[in-house]
């Protein structure tokens, strides 16, 4: 109540606007379902292997972006150096970019012509769906992790420091988890990025069921001979993404700091 | 991928255009001046050939249309020539959802006889253009690929087109006919991306039309390939009922099929029935 106070009707009225402008067309998706065979359109062995294959290669990917953006967020929040304003608008370069754009940049340097030769002989696997989805849901891990990070400030880290903590220490006891549920947000943003990850995949990775087409890509597939199995796959992925957003996001909010749930 | 963009862009320039014309037309005049019987007689008005005459074309046939729209407009002054180029399956729903087009070009039979059921085409349709399957190599040919059975080689890296899209179907026509059996990196949604990949040299051969490897000039080489004479893509064009310019269709889809269209046609790699 205290909140509804504060907030001009107004705003209240344009964002009721706003959240009709995110789900209507996806009511009007879910309208069109046939509803009589949409299972036998979502269970064929195509469109399983197809959402099998997303969510293994997106968790990959989640886990991919845990291990090199949670440094790359720290080092970008706590480590001043010249030059980091480029560095940061670099790393979140593949925000901006044009998916199939990023397809072809990782080509170009994993590609077997690329710079470094095929060396590591990723074309048409799914390790190349696995790179493909790191690169382009990694901003969103650094991005929210960096923010979480600045304002978390640095009191307990310099406490702790003084105590004669290690900096290892200091990351693993008071950082980390002080910014845990920025980290879990972050993840979950990350996943779900992967998870609908389109162009990229579709330019450097190609498409083999089981391999490597997965779902946005089945869908996209589907939708030249059956739009009906291209729609009920839609809404597997829109259900899949709901759920996954659901579950880690109550997970989160359990990981609060003690701090955040005090009082103000 | 340019390939890719720039048609959506176009589509939407089309759509713009295409939209204005129907307005105006629904609010000026509707009965008389386009009467059925006038268009019917190509000798009375229907020779008064002006404005913007909007075409609805397969992809494939994205530069050699584009350079036919220009010819056009020299030919008849006062006249534009708008396209919009997608796969064909998605023009016939645009057509069928009420997209003011005035002719109709399909790179297959199956998604004109569509557009034909759905009531959107006007008279009959005519085959202006074939289309073979072909094997594009990366330059040099590193794979050494020297047939279609070479394909089916584990050490040669294939990609293909999937049978649900229409050079996808051919191919595996082809395969059955030849009774060779490929095992392919990856079955890609549409032909352009196929031949990205051989482009980009990732693979180390692909199946696309013989048009694709024309239109790539010195980026891909080709690889003999009689056994795709089993299967001809065959290209319709019709006028579009309902268009909202009847003697910029008829005149238009007489110029693809006429001497200039055939030669211009010939040059991109594409037979004539």
């Amino acid at each position: 109540m205290s909140l509804r106070l504060g907030v001009p009707r107004w705003v209240i009225a344009v964002a009721a606007l706003g959240a009709a402008f995110v789900v209507l067309p996806l009511v009007a998706m879910a309208l069109r379902v046939d509803w009589a065979h949409f299972l036998p359109l979502i269970a064929s062995p195509s469109a399983v292997d197809a959402l099998l294959l997303s969510l293994r290669t997106s968790l990959l990917a989640t886990l991919g972006c845990l291990v090199l953006g949670v440094p790359m967020a720290v080092v970008l929040a706590r480590v001043p150096f010249a030059g980091q304003r480029v560095v940061r608008a670099i790393v979140l370069l593949p925000l901006v970019l044009p998916p199939v754009v990023g397809g072809l940049a990782l080509l170009a340097l994993y590609g077997r012509r690329g710079l470094l030769d095929g060396a590591l002989n990723v074309a048409f696997s799914t390790p190349a769906v696995v790179i493909a989805q790191t690169f382009v849901a990694l901003p969103f891990l650094v991005l929210s992790l960096e923010g979480a990070l600045r304002s978390a400030g640095e009191r307990y880290e310099a406490v702790a420091a003084t105590l004669g903590a290690r900096p290892s220490t200091v990351l693993f006891r008071v950082t980390l988890p002080l910014v845990l549920p920025a980290v879990v947000s972050g993840a979950i943003l990350s996943f779900a990025r992967a998870l609908g990850e389109f162009g990229a995949t579709l330019t450097f990775a190609g498409s083999l069921q089981g391999v490597t087409r997965t779902l946005p890509l089945e869908i996209y597939l589907q939708r030249e001979t059956d739009p009906d199995a291209a729609v009920a796959l839609s809404l597997v992925l829109v259900a899949v993404a709901i759920a996954v957003v659901a579950v880690a996001h109550g997970a989160g909010e359990g990981l609060r700091p003690w701090r955040a749930r005090r009082p103000a | 991928m340019r390939q890719r963009v720039r048609p959506a862009r176009r589509r939407a320039a089309a759509l713009v255009a295409a939209l204005a014309a129907g307005t105006l037309l629904l609010s000026g005049c509707s009965g008389s001046v386009f009467d059925p019987a006038a268009t019917a007689a190509p000798t009375r008005a229907g020779d008064e050939v002006n404005g913007t005459v909007t075409v609805f074309a397969a992809a494939s046939l994205t530069t050699v249309f584009t350079r036919l729209g220009k010819e056009f407009e020299v030919a008849h002054p006062g006249t534009t020539v708008s396209f919009s180029f997608a796969g064909s399956s998605d023009l016939v729903s645009q057509l069928t959802a009420g997209a003011p087009a005035d002719v109709f070009a399909s790179a297959d039979e199956k998604n004109m006889t569509k557009a034909v059921g759905a009531g959107v085409i006007d008279g009959t349709t005519k085959d202006f253009a074939t289309n073979v399957l072909a094997i594009a190599v990366p330059p040099g040919n590193p794979a050494h690929v020297t047939r279609f059975a070479d394909l089916a080689s584990p050490s040669v890296t294939t990609v293909v087109c999937a049978p649900q899209v229409p050079c996808g179907a051919a191919t595996a026509t082809v395969e059955k006919a030849s009774g060779v059996t490929l095992t392919p990196v990856s079955q890609e949604s549409s032909v352009t991306d196929v031949l990205g990949k051989v482009v980009s040299g990732e693979a180390d051969a692909g199946i696309v039309y013989a048009t694709d490897v024309k239109g790539a000039g010195a980026k891909v080489g080709s690889v003999p390939f009689p056994e795709a004479s089993k299967t001809l893509n065959v290209y319709p064009l019709a006028t579009v009922a309902h268009a909202p310019n009847p003697a910029g269709a008829k005149a238009f889809a007489a110029f693809v099929t006429g001497p200039a269209g055939r030669s211009a046609l010939k040059a991109a790699g594409f037979g004539l029935p």
